[in-house]
Parts: C-alpha cells; sequence; structure tokens
C-alpha cells in the first residue's frame, strides 16, 4: 500500500509526521520548562517565607519563642491565591501552625531546606521545611518550620504557558505543513518533468536522455538510457539479423531467377521454355510471399506502437503512384490520381505499405490497356482513398465476406500475396481507427477499394 | 545503356551481367564499394544499380555520402522487402530501388522512369531507317512527322531495333515483353505486332512475317 | 495591682458581653418564611435592621425561599463554621477569619458572572467575596472639644486626649480585642501601618476605657452620652445611628494619618446545603456591592468608600497574610501587648 503512494504524498506525510512530532516536543519541552520555572518560583517563595519564620526563632527564658511575621505571609499572597498552611515545631513540640500537616522528610540529615510534595486537606501541596537549632535554656533545641501551599497558582501559570505554547506549536505545525508541501513539490518538479520527458517520446524514439537531472535522478537517466541502448541494440541486432536473412535467401534466388531467365532466352525448345516459366514464377512467389509475411510482422509490430504523426494523403498517394508507374506502365496501365490535401494522423510507413499494398493488387489484377483510379476524398470525419479498377472485380456478394474470404484464403488461393496484401492493408487500418472497404467499381464494373481513415 | 553494377555476390552479379547484355546493355561490375569508387572515378554511366549490404559496408551510407557529387542515377537491390527499408532508401538519395530477386522487365522499366525522370541524361536514340527512334520516350521521328508509342509498343519496337536483321520468335519476344506472373499466349504476341506494324507504317518502317520463325524489322533503307 | 486592674477591665467586658447576649436573645435570631418549603440559613454579623432590607429585596426574587437569619460575633460565626454547623451563607466583617475559613477549607467555591464581575481585590480564590466596604471611624460628641478643632489625625487625637484627660476619662470607648474579631482585626492592621495605634492605645489605657463587643452599642452610649469618644467604630453604623441625631452633637471623623477599610464578605460554608440560593444571594450582594450610586441601602457599597479612602491605603487585602495574627502565638503576644497598653493606672495624680 506504501509502495503504490505518490513520492510527494509520502514526502508531506512524513514532513507533516515530523512537524507534528517536533511541535509536540517543543510544546511539551515549553510546558514541561514553564511547569518547572514555575514550581522553582514557588519553591524559592516558600523558602523565603519559612526562612523569615525561622527569623525570628528566638530564646526567652529557657524556652523557644516566635513570632509569626506579617511578610511571611503576604509574600506567598504576593504571588497566588493558593492555600497556606504552616506548622512549628521544636524537636517534638508543636509551637504553633496546623499540628497535622506533614512535614517533607529531609533527604540530608544536616540540610537546612527541604522541599517535597504532599497532600493536605484534600489538596496537593508543595512543603519547604526550614530547620534551625536554638539554644533554649542551656540545651539546644532542633527548631523546623514547615510552610505548606497548595499547586493551584503553579498550575495556573503553567497551563497557561502551556496553552499558549500548545497554540503555538499548532501554528507552527501549520507553517510547516504549509511549507513542506511547497518544498516537496518544488523538489519534485524534476521528477515530474523527467518523466513528461520520457513520456513524450515516440515509440520508437530510443535517443539517449539529455544530461541536466538532479543527481538523484542521474542513476535512473542512467539506467534508462541503458536499457533504450539495449533495447536498441536488440532491435537493431534482429533487424539485422533479418536484413542479413532476407540478404541470403534472396541472393540466391535472384542468381536463380535471373539465371532462368538467360536461359529462356537462349532455348527455343517448348517443353523447356515451359519449364523455366515455371522456376521463374515460383521463384517469384516465394519472394513475393516472404515480403509480404515480413510486411506483415512489420505492421502488426508498428501498430502496437502506432506513431500518430501528420500525413498529408495527397503526398502519400503522389509517393505510391511515383513508385508504381514503372509497373503499371509495363501493362500499359494509367495511373490516375485526383488528389486533395487531408491531413491524418498515423504511421506514415505503415499507411505507406497499406496503399501500397492495394495499388499493387489493382495493377496487377488490371487488364492491359487500362486505367486505375485513385481519388482522394473527405467526408464528415472519414478521410477516404479509394482505388478503383477496371478488372474483373470481387464478382458477387458481400463486401465484408470477400474481405473475410481474402484473408482466410491468402494461402489457399495458389495467388500469394494477393490476399495477404489486403490483409495488410485492413491491418494497418483497422490501427488507425479505420477500416478497409472493398466493393464494385462505379459502373458496376472493376472492383473498387476503399481506405477509409478518421480525420480527428 | 552502360550500367555499373555493384554486388558482392559473384554468382549473381554474373547472371546479371550475361542478362543485361542479352538486352544490349554494357555492364562493369564492382564487388566492393572501393572498387565502384573507382570504376566511378574512371568512366560514366547511365545508372548505377547498387547492393545494400557489401562487404565494406553498407550501400546506403555510401549512397549518402556521395549523392553529393554523384550525378548518375541509382537503383539500389535491396533483399528486405521492409516497407521503412524501402523508404529509407529513397530517403538517402536513391532514385528507385527493386527488391530481389528482380523481374529483368521490371528492372527495365524503372530504369526508364528514371532515366526519363532525370531528363534524359542519357540520350540513346537509335537511328532506323531514316527514322530516329528514342526508346527512353517512345518517340519515333522522321523529318517533321513524329509518334509517340505506347509502352509496350516501344518495348517491342526497342527489342527489334537492338536486334537489327535478325528474325526474332513469338517465344522471345513474349519472354521480353510480358512478365511471368500472368499467363500470355503467343497471340497477344500477334496482337501487338499487328498494332506496332500500323504505328510506325507510316515512318517507313515494316514488320515481316517469317513463316514459321517469328518476325524481323524491315527499314526502308534495308 | 496589675490583676486588680485587669480583673477590673474583664469584669466590665464580661458585663458588657451579658449584656450583649441579652440583647442579642432577643434579636440574635429571625425567620423570614418563604413560599416554598426551603430554607436558606444564614449566619451574619451584621445587625437584623442593618441587613433586613437585603433579605426582604432577595426575597422579591426568590419568594419561595424562606431565609433563616442568625446574628452572631464574628469569633462565634467562626467557631460555628469551623464546628461544622449547618449554615448556607456565612457574612462577616472579620476578613481574617473569613480568610481562614476558606484557606482551611471550610468554604465552598462559587462561580458566576458577578463574582468574575468583582475587582481582584474583592475576592480570594472563588471563595470569598466582598460585598461592602467600610471604613472604620472616630465619633466623639462635640462638647468633648469645647471649640477645640476637630482632631483628624491620631497625633492631634493623642494630644487631645493626653491634654484633656478630664474630659475623656472613663468615656472612651473602643473595640475590646478578645472579644470582638473585627476590633482585632482594625487594631492589627492599624498597628502593622502606624506606630501612632500604640501610643494612642496607652493613652486611651490612662483613660480608663470602656471596651466593647460591638460598634453598634459604642455609637448608642456615645449618643445617649455616657462616652464622649468612640474609637474604631465602623463608620457605616455610625452613620445608620446618627441619621436621626440633631444639632450635630456627635460628629464621625476619618483618621487622616490611616484608615483601615475593611470589606464585609460572604463565604458558603462547605456544610451548605442550599448552595445554588447562597449563590443567588451573593450575586445580588455582588451586584449592590458593585454598584455606583449609594443610594439608600445600610451598607454602602465596595468602590465608594474604596475609591474616597484609597487616597493612600486600600481595603485590607485579602490573602494568608491575614491568618499571621491569628496564630495562638502572635494573638497572645498582641493581646499581651494590647492589654498592657490597656491596663495603666487611671490615677496618674
Amino acid at each position: 500500500m506504501i509502495r503504490s503512494m505518490s513520492i510527494g504524498r509520502r514526502l508531506t506525510l512524513l514532513l507533516a509526521g515530523v512537524a507534528a512530532l517536533l511541535s509536540l516536543l517543543s510544546w511539551s519541552m515549553v510546558s514541561g520548562l514553564a511547569r518547572q520555572a514555575a514550581a522553582r518560583t514557588q519553591d524559592n517563595v516558600l523558602a523565603a517565607s519559612a526562612s523569615t519564620i525561622a527569623e525570628t526563632l528566638r530564646s526567652e527564658q529557657g524556652e523557644v519563642r516566635l513570632e509569626l511575621p506579617y511578610s511571611a505571609f503576604s509574600m506567598l499572597g504576593a504571588i497566588s491565591e493558593d492555600r497556606v498552611f504552616y506548622r512549628v515545631t521544636a524537636g517534638e513540640r508543636l509551637l504553633t501552625g496546623y499540628s497535622d500537616l506533614p512535614a517533607p522528610e529531609p533527604d540530608q540529615a544536616n540540610s537546612r531546606v527541604t522541599f517535597g510534595n504532599g497532600t493536605y486537606r484534600g489538596a496537593e501541596v508543595r512543603m519547604v521545611s526550614v530547620r534551625r537549632v536554638v539554644l533554649a535554656g542551656d540545651r539546644p533545641v532542633s527548631v523546623i518550620v514547615t510552610v505548606a501551599q497548595t499547586l493551584d497558582g503553579v498550575a495556573a501559570i503553567s497551563g497557561q504557558i502551556s496553552r499558549f505554547a500548545a497554540g503555538l506549536s499548532l501554528a507552527f505545525f501549520v507553517l510547516a505543513v504549509g511549507l513542506s508541501e511547497i518544498a516537496v513539490r518544488t523538489s519534485l518538479r524534476p521528477l515530474n518533468s523527467f518523466a513528461q520527458s520520457v513520456s513524450r517520446r515516440g515509440p520508437s524514439d530510443l535517443r539517449p536522455l539529455r544530461p541536466g537531472a538532479p543527481a538523484e535522478l542521474v542513476p535512473l537517466r542512467g539506467a534508462l538510457n541503458r536499457l533504450m541502448e539495449r533495447l536498441a541494440q536488440s532491435i537493431r541486432r534482429s533487424e539485422d539479423f533479418i536484413a542479413e536473412a532476407a540478404h541470403r535467401v534472396r541472393t540466391p534466388l535472384a542468381t536463380v531467377r535471373a539465371q532462368a531467365e538467360i536461359a529462356l532466352r537462349s532455348t527455343s525448345d517448348a517443353e523447356d521454355r515451359h519449364r523455366l516459366r515455371q522456376i521463374i514464377r515460383a521463384v517469384d512467389e516465394s519472394s513475393r510471399s516472404a515480403g509480404q509475411l515480413l510486411d506483415h510482422a512489420t505492421v502488426a509490430f508498428r501498430a502496437e506502437h502506432l506513431a500518430r504523426d501528420p500525413v498529408d494523403l495527397a503526398e502519400l498517394v503522389n509517393q505510391t503512384t511515383e513508385a508504381l508507374t514503372p509497373t503499371a506502365e509495363m501493362k500499359d496501365i494509367e495511373l490516375k490520381a485526383t488528389t486533395v490535401s487531408v491531413t491524418v494522423h498515423g504511421d506514415a510507413v505503415l499507411l505507406y505499405s497499406a496503399l501500397r499494398n492495394v495499388l499493387d493488387n489493382a495493377i496487377k489484377y488490371s487488364p492491359e490497356d487500362t486505367t486505375v483510379r485513385i481519388d482522394i476524398s473527405e467526408a464528415g470525419a472519414e478521410a477516404r482513398i479509394s482505388i478503383s479498377d477496371e478488372g474483373p472485380g470481387f464478382g458477387a456478394g458481400p463486401a465484408e465476406e470477400l474481405k473475410e474470404r481474402f484473408r482466410r484464403g491468402g494461402n489457399t488461393e495458389g495467388v500469394v500475396g494477393s490476399g495477404l496484401g489486403l490483409t495488410i492493408a485492413a491491418d494497418v487500418l483497422a490501427a488507425h481507427g479505420g477500416r478497409l472497404d472493398l466493393g464494385a467499381g462505379q459502373k458496376g464494373e472493376g472492383a473498387c477499394v476503399t481506405l477509409v481513415l478518421p480525420t480527428s | 545503356m552502360r550500367f555499373l553494377l555493384v554486388e558482392d555476390n559473384g554468382e549473381l552479379a554474373e547472371a546479371v551481367v550475361k542478362r543485361l547484355a542479352l538486352d544490349g546493355h554494357a555492364v562493369d561490375h564492382a564487388a566492393c564499394l572501393a572498387e565502384a569508387k573507382e570504376f566511378l572515378a574512371g568512366a560514366s554511366y547511365d545508372l548505377i544499380l547498387l547492393d545494400v549490404m557489401l562487404p565494406d559496408g553498407d550501400g546506403r551510407a555510401f549512397l549518402a555520402q556521395s549523392r553529393a557529387h554523384l550525378e548518375t542515377p541509382v537503383i539500389v537491390l535491396t533483399a528486405r522487402a521492409q516497407v521503412s527499408d524501402r523508404v529509407g532508401a529513397l530517403d538517402q538519395g536513391a532514385d528507385d530501388y527493386i527488391t530481389k530477386p528482380f523481374d529483368f522487365s521490371e528492372l527495365e522499366a524503372r530504369c526508364r522512369a528514371v532515366l526519363r525522370r532525370r531528363g534524359g541524361s542519357a540520350r540513346n536514340e537509335i537511328a532506323m531507317g531514316d527514322a530516329l527512334f528514342d526508346p527512353m520516350s517512345g518517340s519515333l521521328r522522321l523529318g517533321e512527322d513524329c509518334v509517340t508509342l505506347r509502352n509496350r509498343e516501344t518495348r517491342l519496337l526497342e527489342i527489334f531495333a537492338r536486334h537489327p536483321g535478325q528474325t526474332l520468335s513469338k517465344g522471345q519476344l513474349l519472354d521480353r515483353l510480358f512478365s511471368f506472373d500472368a499467363e500470355v499466349t503467343e497471340n497477344a504476341i500477334e496482337v501487338y505486332v499487328g498494332r506496332l506494324r500500323r504505328r510506325i507504317g507510316p515512318m517507313g518502317l515494316r514488320i515481316e512475317t517469317v513463316r514459321g520463325l517469328g518476325y524481323r524489322l524491315e527499314t526502308a533503307a534495308g | 495591682m496589675r490583676y486588680t486592674r485587669l480583673a477590673h477591665v474583664l469584669a466590665l467586658c464580661v458585663g458588657l458581653l451579658a449584656m450583649a447576649a441579652s440583647a442579642q436573645e432577643i434579636e440574635d435570631h429571625k425567620s423570614y418564611p418563604g413560599t416554598g418549603d426551603r430554607t436558606l440559613r444564614i449566619i451574619s454579623t451584621a445587625d437584623l435592621e442593618v441587613f433586613e432590607p437585603y433579605i426582604l429585596a432577595f426575597q422579591e426574587d426568590r419568594p419561595d425561599l424562606t431565609v433563616d437569619y442568625t446574628v452572631a460575633s464574628s469569633i462565634e460565626l467562626y467557631r460555628a463554621i469551623r464546628g461544622g454547623g449547618v449554615y448556607d451563607l456565612a457574612l462577616s466583617s472579620a476578613m481574617d477569619l473569613q480568610l481562614q475559613l476558606a484557606n482551611d477549607g471550610f468554604a465552598r467555591s462559587y462561580r458566576s458572572t458577578q463574582t468574575d464581575a468583582l475587582p481582584e481585590w474583592a475576592r480570594w480564590r472563588d471563595l470569598i467575596f466582598a460585598f461592602t466596604a467600610e471604613s472604620a471611624v472616630v465619633i466623639l460628641s462635640v462638647d468633648s472639644l469645647q471649640g477645640a478643632p476637630l482632631p483628624l489625625t491620631r497625633q492631634e487625637l493623642i494630644l487631645l486626649l493626653r491634654e484633656h484627660p478630664e474630659r475623656f476619662l472613663g468615656k472612651v470607648g473602643t473595640y475590646d480585642l478578645r472579644e470582638s474579631g473585627l476590633g482585632y482585626l482594625f487594631a492589627t492592621q492599624e498597628a502593622r501601618s502606624t506606630d501612632a495605634y500604640w501610643r494612642l492605645s496607652e493613652v486611651m489605657g490612662r483613660l480608663d476605657p470602656l471596651l466593647y463587643c460591638c460598634s453598634g452599642q459604642m455609637v448608642d452610649d456615645v449618643i445617649s452620652g455616657r462616652l464622649v469618644l468612640a474609637y474604631n467604630v465602623l463608620g457605616s453604623y455610625a452613620a445608620e445611628r446618627l441619621a436621626g441625631e440633631t444639632g450635630g452633637k456627635v460628629q464621625i471623623v476619618r483618621m487622616q494619618d490611616f484608615a483601615n477599610v475593611m470589606l464585609r464578605t460572604a463565604i458558603i460554608p462547605a456544610t451548605a446545603q442550599e448552595v445554588e440560593a447562597a449563590g443567588a444571594l451573593i450575586d445580588g450582594l455582588l451586584e449592590l456591592g458593585l454598584r455606583d450610586d449609594p443610594g439608600d441601602w445600610p451598607l454602602p457599597p465596595l468602590r465608594q468608600t474604596g475609591e474616597v479612602s484609597s487616597a493612600g491605603f486600600g481595603p485590607i487585602r485579602l490573602g494568608p497574610a491575614l491568618m499571621i495574627y491569628l496564630d495562638p502565638l502572635n494573638r497572645r503576644a498582641f493581646l499581651d501587648e494590647w492589654e498592657n497598653a490597656m491596663e495603666q493606672d487611671t490615677d496618674p495624680r
């Protein structure tokens, strides 16, 4: 659970926790100090009060005498409205005061002033005892003056300071949380912009990330760069492998084909010629099917990480038409393109592949001396490229069935590539959110294949 | 036409050279980029046929670096059928590409298209009697008169022009005129020969039928 | 000699006490019946006729309550509360005794908006609340001056008494500190504040003073002519009693060198049963205590006297220091000294 929490929230919570802890700590420290200071003040006054009384101790006619000075209690009254109790004993004898007032146990036998806490008449009291030895006649008598005061004043003062400190700590906490929120946002900004710079990249952009990340992100950047480097290498290697394999296979095929053509030139034997033509056709078929299988794989790969670049369909049509003009010319087929500029978003390479496959097909099935028309139109949110020929068409039956037939029967038809070519085109269009429409030509003759693409 | 073939596979190169020679083209063969550079330094070519995978480098890299000073059009021979590869070759300065194994009639068609695009840098007009035949544009001129032949007519006439005085069988013509993927009968040859006769007749050219053997071009002078 | 003198003084005191007691037996207790069956029991040092208006005013607000009013001397009151007597409210002029009661846990704390409105000097620990401020005054019969100006300080008073003992002999009255809590409070506070007190005491002691338990009787005796001078009389009582007196024969003099100001205080004893009613009465008393206009009430408010006499001396401070003179040792010492002053030879000649 905590692992999936955002760093920002985690940091904010953590800092808030720290701030809360510090606030609590400072509050308890201030409260403690206030209590201590108040208690010490009370102790001092109590001690002064008891000492003032002890000062008046004297011996008269063998008796210990004393009088309570007014100031002894007025000083206690000056610091708080606490209740005051007192007791003066000479040895075991009570001289005056509250006979049942407990006296604090002196922690050292001969310490002069002893403090202590206790309960008297239902209230917590702070007590102080001052010991003084008075010579009564000829014997020394230990006189203990005990003054006690309730703790309400101390509690009031420390409570007041504690409340003030609590308010201050709370304000500190709120401020700290606000500041930490800002701090977190500020310090996470590089991370966010880093993440954005990674996610903004196109699917095939494997260039290393630019330097300039904060020190903490350098390892991540390094790791990402290494990963992309490995990925790029792996892609390069597999591309190289495919290229090498294709090269190895196709070059001998090319040799065979060339030799077969040469042989065809040099023989007039009808049977030999027939065989040679079969060889050449077989080479062409295997070459075409290998090419289209590779194309199909390319399409499948690229469709998964579809680029969304602006593509001008007019340019695409011109490029394709130009590339296929020599092929068409061989059959005296005219390619007639009517273009308007329409921009769609997609993978130019895939769209080129789709259009080329469809056009290639149209040329292949067109009779000599005919025209293949390529028209671009835009209707609603759709752009269409229609390729219509004057060939035999797809025959009777619904278009969808035809498409299915092409999909399914590509390899069983004996005309390798034609079916797969349309399948490639249909896959490309589906990946772009479009479709491939198959139908009859305008006058019910020939075939009309339409590439439909969304414009938005 | 004069070709420079850059191809490391000896057997293929030999077959291509031989095959192109059959159509009357002169071909120099370089087995690597270094050799190709030597040939280019010493002679001028109408067209370069460039393999992309060569022992001393990538043909496309060579293209990219030599494109600036090389005026000769280039057709890349690629073993890949990948769309991306084709586009890449064009981007790096090739005029066209053709996938191995290739149909020589398609190669010829592409060569013509490339040369035509380049504005007839190689003008190989053939004198046929009093007429001048440009196999590139398919034009046949006699004085002020000029006819433009269609593609297949041009190529049929070219075949006769390359083999002056020879009798060419229907089978030979069929091989050169049609690709191999369609079943074409020898009757088609008769149709095209008939068409061509009507077009070139006014220019003083005749196609004789040599019974049982084939056809032969007769110039008015001959 | 010494003992006879003391016996004489004591006998006088006892006689006076007996008189007072007999007088109190008639008036020491009165019940003001209410409509309900609850009874608010008050023990107070204030004379009935002084406090009656307050009770009647209170009953106008709370007619259901029966008010049971007992008059006692401040020492009796103190002993009654300490001894566990059941009262709902104790009103006393002896601040020190009230404070001792509160300090020792015999008072119950009470808080209301009225008690919060009290100035700090007029309360202690939510236990004691002052509702009047009354000063100690000297009253004397103008005839005794025989044309001389009124003595305004103790020094002038001492001179007057010393120079004309024949006018004052046996006709000077003051509190018997042994019996009167208020007298003892006045005396100790005065002794603490001015050394003239002891000199004055000695001068009075030579004049064979009469000792009283209560202000009221002293005032009565001045009016009746038995006394020509009464020292440390509650100003409020004097004013009350002299209201009917004509001709200005008796003057109230406030000493200007020092004047005690006593706060009449209320506590709710720990034994109280009608705490709520007691609180309500305290609130009423405090409201009157805080009034600005003295009005028609028998007892003065807190501020009037406070302000007038605050020309130097505030009211006696409520605080633990008041307990100092209640300490038995101190009390004994103080009373010894006082008795010594009071028992001098009456016949110097």
